[in-house]
């Protein structure tokens, strides 16, 4: 036992002083952060021209009036003809020249936009939308209907999805988590494995295994390795977890100060056509915007984090486990790696199979299909993790669980006797018939 | 003289391959026990037994009386055929590690590896990666994870193959120091030169089966094949007078100032008989017994097919 722990202990500090580890470590969350942060940015930055159109509007009323600008578009109304707007049209200061015909009202598709280059689309649509909008008010002003009458004749319906318990839960919300489990676990598995494998094959062309396990059983040796490894993978994932959390809310709260939060609200607002003036209305629209923030928190709370952390741990531990005892045995059979190929297919098709099935699980969790997969230990990992985010029955659970510790330690004596005559062994191209020979070889 | 090492009857086979057929041999405390065989005789499989990397299919392996258990393991020393280290890993480090892993504490291999790093004078290299030594190097480093744990038992597997012969001279001298304060030392070699040096004690396997096990000089004795070397002075006809029936002249040619022949006895004859006959006819400078190298031996040995002899 001691000595596993010295073979743990150097398996695990040299790979975490690797200079690629400590890359890998800082890097990680930076590019997480990066794609968290990037919406953000974007907004910051795309929308910081303003696009200045002169309007042309034969209107009686000049209908342009009535109409609000934005940050990218900006109407400035002029009282000459359209004929001479275009020739006398300064590309610096205007995007384009926007033509209102008189019959606007029973003619919209009489209004027209030239500009110099193709028109963008961020112009074109506000454009569109702003118009639709003054017109069908018009419209409706005309036919004697009040726009609040209107307003409260608009439904909107919110299906609340709630638990026999009486949780609120939410379809969406558990199918992005159950997944996101899934496939790191997906890529945990696949990441260490094949640092175990690669372990192996150090070991075997550098020639120290047969120094090595003269004072240690090969098991132990395999032991230690696998052991050792999955406490780097999980010393990664917990720096990452930590790292991308500092660093999202570092540079969101950089970013993000309230003014810009102000700005961003009173767009939406524009945009969605809330009457800016009335302030009865945007406390109303704070309080709704507020609601939808307390119920996505109250759908996340009905996921039992607790049980999906658990989870993941036991599954991340039990699947690499499992997995990797197997690319142990692979290392352990070839040479070098290029001839690991041909055993490494059998090993990874299982893993990609889950990742294949975890996708049509995401939609039906409680299938057939779902259910059989999430007990067969070779795919459990991933498929059961997906699972749980919906809801899984204790049973099947402990279930699951058991047949994953059964299996590994199938795997893990399979391996064991692979590894230990493959270990030894050089020079020598090894078939699938000669590795089934190994598993009866007396110790 | 007791045994450090009795191996019992072990047999060991891979596949249709009989690596070991029920060998039995026994490594005195304190010897330099040769175990010789050409390549793929069965010594890599008997000494991979011996440390515990395999287990025989049958027979067993006393360690001090005892049977072998993983205990033992820091009582042994192993040089592989295949050697090396970690590449990436520092010498110090590795050093330690591979001792630790042999049962010392990280404090008494931090202290004996001291030692070894100032006898070697190779303090320099601590921090250093192997891959940054020359071979050479390595194999100094090699050596000294092999001894730090002072082992009572030394098991070489073909040192003299891959070390240069700097290398190769420094080893020679620490295995005979190490004799001398008592380790016993088991080596493979198919090179019999290195045996008559060093070893005390051999045994010949061929084909997986032990042939031959004793004492070097009873072996030596016992393949003596009543030949005798004497150096003259005079001519052929005097060397042609004094031989009768009984001996039989195998060779006879100029040997610096003198002339050398050998020749071998038949029969009854007794070495005074033959002296009696030369000295009245030549002037005689010396004269001894040839006894049969290690060389010879193993090839007509191994070539005899003979049956199984035991010298103990």
């Amino acid at each position: 036992m001691n000595k596993i722990l010295l073979i743990l202990q150097r398996e695990y500090l040299t790979r975490v002083k690797k200079k690629s580890f400590i890359v890998m470590t800082l890097l990680g969350p930076i590019l997480m952060a990066a794609v968290a942060m990037a919406p953000i940015l974007i907004a910051k930055y795309s929308n910081d021209v303003t696009n200045t159109i002169l309007v042309v509007d034969e209107h009686p009323n000049i209908f342009v009036t009535k109409l609000p600008g934005s940050e990218s578009v900006v109407f400035v109304n002029t009282t000459t003809t359209l004929d001479s707007a275009k020739k006398n049209f300064d590309p610096e200061k205007y995007y384009g020249i926007l033509y209102v015909p008189s019959d606007i009202m029973k003619n919209p598709g009489g209004i027209m936009l030239f500009t110099e280059k193709q028109a963008n689309i961020t112009v074109t649509s506000y454009i569109e939308n702003v118009f639709e909008k003054q017109i069908e008010e018009d419209k409706l002003k005309s036919e004697g209907i009040d726009k609040k009458t209107l307003e409260s004749i608009k439904t909107r319906v919110d299906l609340k999805t709630l638990t026999l318990k009486g949780e609120e839960n939410s379809a969406a919300l558990a199918t992005a988590v159950g997944f996101i489990a899934g496939i790191l676990i997906y890529m945990f598995i696949i990441l260490y494995g094949v640092q175990v494998m690669r372990g192996v094959i150090e070991e075997k062309t550098n020639r120290i295994v047969e120094v090595i396990i003269s004072s240690v059983k090969p098991f132990q040796l395999m032991m230690g390795k696998i052991i050792g490894i999955a406490l780097v993978g999980l010393t990664q994932f917990l720096l990452w977890v930590i790292l991308t959390l500092t660093l999202t809310t570092v540079t969101s709260s950089l970013l993000v100060d309230k003014k810009m939060e102000a700005k961003v609200v009173a767009q939406q607002m524009k945009t969605s056509g809330v009457d800016q003036a009335s302030l009865q209305e945007l406390g109303a629209a704070q309080e709704v915007k507020a609601d939808a923030m307390s119920k996505f928190f109250d759908q996340l709370g009905s996921i039992n984090f607790g049980l999906i952390i658990t989870c993941f741990f036991i599954y991340f531990l039990g699947g690499y486990l499992l997995y990797s005892s197997l690319f142990a045995a692979v290392g352990a059979a070839v040479d070098n790696e290029t001839e690991t190929q041909q055993f490494m297919l059998p090993v990874t098709i299982p893993l990609i199979l889950a990742f294949i099935v975890a996708q049509t699980v995401v939609q039906n969790p409680d299938s057939q299909l779902a259910f059989w997969f999430s007990m067969i230990p070779l795919t459990s990992p991933v498929v059961m993790m997906v699972r749980i985010a919906f809801g899984v029955p204790a049973w099947e659970l402990a279930l699951s669980i058991g047949l994953l510790i059964l299996g590994f330690i199938f795997t893990t004596w399979l391996a064991g006797k692979i590894y230990r005559t493959g270990i030894l062994l050089y020079g020598k191209k090894v078939t699938y018939k000669e590795l089934a020979k190994w598993l009866f070889y007396k110790n | 003289m007791s045994n450090i090492i009795e191996v019992k009857g072990v047999s060991k086979a891979y596949d249709k391959h009989v690596a070991l057929d029920n060998v039995s041999l026994s490594i005195p405390q304190g010897a330099v026990f040769g175990l010789l065989g050409p390549n793929g005789a069965g010594k890599t499989s008997l000494i991979r037994i011996i440390n515990q990397i395999t287990a025989p299919d049958s027979g067993v392996v006393l360690f001090n009386n005892s049977q072998l258990n993983p205990d033992h393991t820091a009582s042994i020393g192993y040089l592989p055929e295949e050697r090396g280290l970690y590449k990436k890993m520092e010498v110090g480090e590795q050093a330690l590690y591979l001792a630790q892993l042999k049962g010392m504490s990280r404090a008494e291999a931090m202290k004996r590896l001291k030692f070894w790093f100032e006898k070697f004078e190779i303090t320099s290299w601590w921090k250093k990666k192997i891959e940054e030594l020359s071979k050479g190097m390595q194999q100094k480093v090699q050596f000294i994870v092999t001894v730090v744990h002072e082992p009572t038992l030394l098991i070489l597997d073909e040192p003299f193959t891959g070390f240069d012969p700097i290398n190769a001279n420094l080893i020679k001298d620490e295995l005979l120091e190490m004799k001398a304060k008592g380790v016993t030392i088991a080596l493979s070699t198919h090179r019999m030169e290195s045996v008559e040096e060093l070893c005390t004690h051999i045994a010949l396997i061929n084909k997986s089966k032990k042939l031959l096990e004793g004492p070097v000089g009873e072996i030596r004795r016992s393949f003596r094949s009543n030949m005798y070397e004497f150096e003259y002075e005079g001519n052929n006809i005097g060397l042609a007078n004094s031989l009768w029936g009984d001996f039989e002249l195998i060779s006879n040619e100029p040997n610096g100032d003198y002339m050398k022949a050998s020749v071998r006895m038949k029969g009854e004859a007794n070495t005074n008989a033959l002296l009696q006959g030369l000295i009245n006819n030549l002037t005689i400078h010396s004269f001894r017994e040839v006894l049969p190298n290690m060389n010879d031996i193993f090839i007509q040995t191994v070539t005899e097919k003979q049956e199984p002899i035991s010298h103990e």
